[in-house]
């Protein structure tokens, strides 16, 4: 905890400046011992000094080395910022003598996290950058913005202070039963107030399923015999958008075959083995797998050889797409059509002739109708983006709903206050002002702390 | 040679020294007049929200107040009967005549007990273990354990207009040494405030301008044990009256002549009672101030004006009173005043009440920073039993926050520390559904009895309740309603669905329209009127308090994370500097106790855990 931190703090590769950052007890003695010009143990806190860095005698760069004194800085410790010239050698070289004068590799995200344990940031922002480090697209991007900006924080803060004015109200009532003075709550009262705050909760909790798709992209199963035009497809998909994305990460690996950005949307395109019924066991845990990832899809798309009657293996797809977000892509229409259109139904179908490099936009165009893609583009993006925040506003949309019942059938309101409270205290968590021991077992995990 | 003495006869040293008497401990109360023991110089009445659930407690244990509140009442009614069960409480108007003399006749009961007309000046400390005491008669006498239990006594002030005179409440001598000897040995002080309106003559208002208040139709005790015994038609009433706009400009215009406002006042005072000047510079727009006119006394002529607490000068609180309906004739016949008082910073005692400097030392009620006459009775009675445990060698009595009101005041005192005079309120108890008026007893009286205060008879009453309750709901789990025609049609008839079959009782119970009054008229049977509450409330009442006890298990998980005795916060990386002075002066025995000190925010806590983690990997 006590250690002095290093890392660059700029996009490396060639570019006109650098930035080194430092954070820790040790960062001004550290960098003073590296630095040829005023000493910095000396100079005033949020002062730029002008100087050299120096490896024993041999000046390395010319620099702008910036001091900032505990408490009022970035990460509430000292830091201190040093300006170099780009370019990956020199930039490397300032960061290896830091590290050889008794600084510590930073890990990533491990100056937001002193930030968060020296109380600079809640908890919201802090995951909020965390979320904008892993960022994978420009909206993302935007995404995380919002939250470290506090917008978040904010709109649940609000929610907070609306709550506890009926909270306080209702306290008045129970404390001095005989004063005029608080309005006297009763259930049709209560009910308005609910009912208005159980609507923001479920716009939050709406707004931040999106803010999943943005960060986290739509996953996107594709379905079909074989020869049925498949990999064409990809390698259209694919090709055209001209962007495929390598880092493929976690269980999804061995399956995905790439990704697309479509309006800033990441779309995980991941095959399925097929699904036919079949003895072999190896193949067996294949279907089982495709099984699952239709289950886990947003959106699938299952494609037909127009050219041939449904055989039954086709017809065990479609059976497989019930209650599914899916698109049929009919393909080989070029061809004399055998399947009857009827039986897609309800689905949405889009006619192509991959071959021939036609329908394929017609595919896209279908995935940004579906999920309104040309609205997220342009929308505010006041999201709540990782799973333990979305849980948590789960837990308080069935809280607000349980009061929002109770006090329908008329419970005593002073009864409700245990759950009013509750979600107040809900909130609170998601902003990270609550004190509870399932907050603090989140915390260590995430965070490495102790010995 | 004494156990104990008690300093002060107020609410604290009365429940103090019966306790220690009672207990077979040698007491001595020592107090500057006897015949103002249990002296209610403010409003007169007793009870209140939470604050009748803390006399429910006080008699659980075996304390007196509640005994002597059912004999000595003009008016009683349950607060919030129309709410749920969690915040209903009781409250009475006292007779200040009888309500101290039924108190010192208890206290003269007790042959452990002697009462001494004096004021003590210094404590006699050794070695940071207290001696005994030196009064103002310069007599010394030793004992193993001292309560001080002062009050407002304590180097006050009373206020009135530009007037500042050393004194008690009306007429009696302050306490002038005893503060400045629990200086010297090291105690902080903290200076507070409160007040008292006037009264007038009960026979100069004009009732027919005023509204009456009644007190309730039904028979009610504050004793957990013995039925009540008074007459309900012969309850006095209360009448309420309001300020009005003249009321208002006349205040506003005086504001520079009031004590509170002429910059005499030091102290600071309660924000939920404040003085009627108070409350028109702060809610100035506010039409109309209720205010209560409340009897003191069967045998008197005094009225209390409820609301109107107030340092103006005696001429302006004559224009004031005469300003609202019902009063424009009315006689004054005490003034209103404010009080300035010392008191000990709450800081600086343990959970026990016994200060963590002088050993055997232990302080109650008001000089602890508190209001009210029944937070008082409730520390002293605390206070008291730990004395005596702690003369016995046993363990002490410490009260959790979801065992009593009494165990949230002590804890809030300790922990959160005081700023303003301290007052019970139902939103301090986190786990108030199951504080409950009706259940004080099942909660306290094991405690009560394993300590020695509660006797056979009141034991047995006890266990008689217990076994009523068990047999009732044995009776309604085991007995089927059928869906006869009758029974059909009366379920209908009270909004409910008819049975498809049989049902057993408790399980009909469990639909919200059904009460345990429909249950007895099916079956035809008279329950118990205390078993049939409690089971009602257990039945309905069973979602909210299950989520309780769920709060209630989290609070307990980290009172049981313990904090080393030997840490040094100075130590505790990242912590504020305002958490780490308030964790050093109160030094919490545990995380959970920690969590609740004001000024320590989580992010502390996180970082305390994070240092116990690296420092104390083991505890």
């Amino acid at each position: 905890m006590n250690d002095t931190i290093a890392a660059i703090a700029t996009a490396v590769g060639n570019s006109a400046i650098n930035i080194i950052k430092v954070s820790g007890t040790n960062s001004i003695d550290i960098v003073n011992k590296l630095f040829k010009g005023k000493n910095l143990t000396e100079v005033p806190s949020h002062t730029i000094n002008y100087g050299y860095i120096i490896d024993k005698d041999e000046k390395i760069d010319e620099v702008l080395v910036s001091i900032f004194k505990s408490p009022n800085t970035y990460t509430g410790e000292d830091i201190v910022e040093i300006n170099c010239h780009g370019g990956v050698s020199c930039t490397n070289k300032i960061l290896e003598l830091t590290l050889n004068n008794g600084c510590r590799l930073a890990e990533p995200g491990e100056f937001i996290k002193r930030a968060f344990l020296n109380g600079k940031k809640d908890l919201l922002e802090a995951e909020s950058i965390a979320d904008l480090i892993n960022a994978k697209t420009e909206e993302a991007r935007k995404m995380s913005m919002k939250g470290i900006t506090g917008e978040l924080s904010k709109m649940i803060k609000t929610l907070r202070e609306k709550l506890l004015t009926i909270i306080a109200n209702i306290e008045v009532n129970i404390d001095y039963p005989e004063y005029e003075d608080a309005i006297v709550y009763t259930n049709e009262l209560l009910e308005e107030n609910i009912s208005e705050i159980k609507k923001s909760l479920e716009k939050i909790l709406k707004e931040s399923e999106k803010g999943r798709i943005i960060k986290d992209g739509l996953n996107i199963g594709i379905i079909g015999k074989p020869n049925v035009g498949k990999s064409s497809l990809l390698n259209h998909l694919l090709g055209e958008e001209k962007a495929i994305v390598t880092d493929i990460e976690g269980t999804t690996r061995d399956i995905v075959e790439g990704k697309i950005i479509l309006n800033g949307i990441t779309l995980n395109l991941i095959d399925t083995a097929g699904i036919r019924e079949t003895e072999n066991v190896v193949e067996q845990i294949g279907v089982e797998k495709s099984k699952k990832i239709l289950d886990e899809s947003d959106l699938i798309i299952a494609i037909f050889d127009g050219s041939r009657p449904l055989s039954e293996e086709d017809n065990k797809i479609l059976e497989s797409l019930k209650n599914k977000k899916v698109i049929i892509v009919l393909n080989k229409v070029d061809l004399p059509q055998m399947i009857d259109l009827k039986n897609f139904s309800p689905f949405s179908i889009v006619e192509t002739s991959i071959i021939n490099n036609k329908g394929v936009t017609d595919i896209l165009e279908k995935i940004k109708e579906l999920f309104n893609l040309n609205e997220i583009e342009n929308q505010d993006f006041t999201y709540l983006s990782n799973a333990r925040q979305i849980s948590l506003v789960k837990k308080c949309v069935v809280l607000a709903n349980e009061i929002y019942e109770s006090n329908k059938q008329g419970t005593e309101i002073d009864l409700m206050q245990i759950d009013i409270q509750s979600l107040w205290d809900l909130l609170g968590e998601i902003i990270g002002v609550s004190y509870k021991d399932e907050l603090l077992d989140e915390i260590f995990s995430k965070f490495c702390l102790g010995k | 040679m004494y156990e104990v003495i008690v300093i002060g006869g107020g609410h604290a040293g009365c429940e103090a020294s019966l306790a220690c008497s009672r207990l077979s401990h040698k007491t001595l109360l020592i107090t500057g007049n006897i015949n103002n023991i249990a002296d209610m110089p403010c409003n007169p009445s007793i009870g209140g929200s939470a604050k009748g659930i803390v006399v429910r407690e006080i008699d659980a244990l075996g304390g007196e107040m509640g005994i002597i509140a059912d004999n000595s009442h003009l008016q009683i009614k349950m607060l919030n009967s129309k709410k749920g069960p969690g915040v209903r409480s009781l409250r009475c108007q006292a007779d200040k005549t009888t309500y101290p003399e039924n108190m010192l006749k208890s206290l003269k009961s007790e042959q452990n007990l002697d009462l001494k007309e004096d004021l003590v000046k210094e404590l006699i400390v050794e070695n940071n273990i207290i001696k005994g005491v030196i009064t103002e008669s310069n007599e010394r006498i030793l004992s193993k354990k001292v309560i001080i239990t002062t009050g407002t006594y304590l180097n006050s002030d009373i206020l009135r207009g530009h007037n500042k005179v050393k004194g008690g409440p009306h007429g009696e001598k302050s306490s002038l040494y005893l503060s400045d000897s629990m200086k010297s040995l090291g105690l902080t002080m903290r200076r507070l405030k409160t007040g008292t309106p006037p009264r007038v003559l009960k026979d100069t208002i004009n009732y027919e301008e005023c509204q009456e208040e009644k007190g309730d139709e039904k028979l009610l005790s504050f004793s957990n044990f013995f039925k009540p015994v008074y007459n309900i038609e012969s309850q006095h009433s209360c009448f309420l009256t309001y300020t009005n706009q003249t009321t208002h400009k006349i205040i506003l215009e005086n504001l520079d002549k009031c004590a509170l406002y002429s910059g005499l006042i030091v102290g600071v005072g309660p924000r939920y009672c404040p003085s009627v000047e108070d409350k028109i510079v702060k809610f100035r727009d506010k039409e109309r101030h209720q205010i209560f006119l409340e009897p003191e006394r069967e045998n008197g002529n005094e009225i209390y004006v409820g609301g109107f607490s107030t340092t103006m000068p005696e001429e302006i609180q004559e224009k004031l009173i005469h300003s609202m309906e019902g009063l424009h004739n009315a006689k004054i016949t005490k003034y209103g005043y404010a009080i300035e008082y010392d008191a000990i910073e709450s800081t600086e005692l343990q959970m026990t009440l016994e200060t963590k400097k002088i050993k055997g030392l232990y302080t109650a009620g008001q000089i602890n920073g508190t209001s009210g006459y029944e937070e008082a009775a409730a520390q002293g009675l605390i206070a008291g039993i730990n004395a005596s445990l702690s003369l016995k060698g046993l363990e002490p009595l410490i009260l959790k926050r979801n065992e009593a009101y009494i165990g949230v005041l002590i804890d809030d005192l300790i922990n959160k520390g005081i700023t303003e005079p301290y007052r019970l309120l139902t939103s301090r108890a986190e786990f108030r559904l199951l504080l409950r008026h009706d259940n004080a007893d099942i909660r306290l009286t094991e405690i009560g009895r394993k300590i020695g205060l509660i006797n056979d008879e009141k034991y047995n009453i006890f266990q008689n309740k217990l076994k009523n309750i068990k047999e009732l709901e044995e009776y309604l789990t085991s007995n089927k309603i059928l869906n006869t025609k009758e029974n059909n049609d009366y379920l209908t008839n009270i909004g409910t669905t008819p049975l498809d079959g049989k049902i057993s009782a408790i399980e009909l119970l469990k639909r919200p329209e059904v009460k345990i009054r429909d249950i007895e008229y099916i079956l035809k049977e008279q329950f118990d009127p205390t078993a049939k509450e409690q089971v009602e409330i257990k039945v309905k009442y069973k979602g909210y308090i299950d989520k309780t006890e769920k709060e209630v298990e989290k609070m307990l998980n980290l009172e049981k994370k313990k904090l080393p005795l030997n840490i040094n916060y100075n130590n505790v990386k990242n912590i504020a500097t305002e958490a780490r002075q308030k964790l050093e002066t109160v030094r919490p025995l545990t995380i959970g106790q920690a969590s609740r000190i004001s000024g320590v925010n989580p992010s502390d806590i996180t970082m305390l855990l994070v240092y116990l983690k690296k420092e104390f990997p083991h505890e």
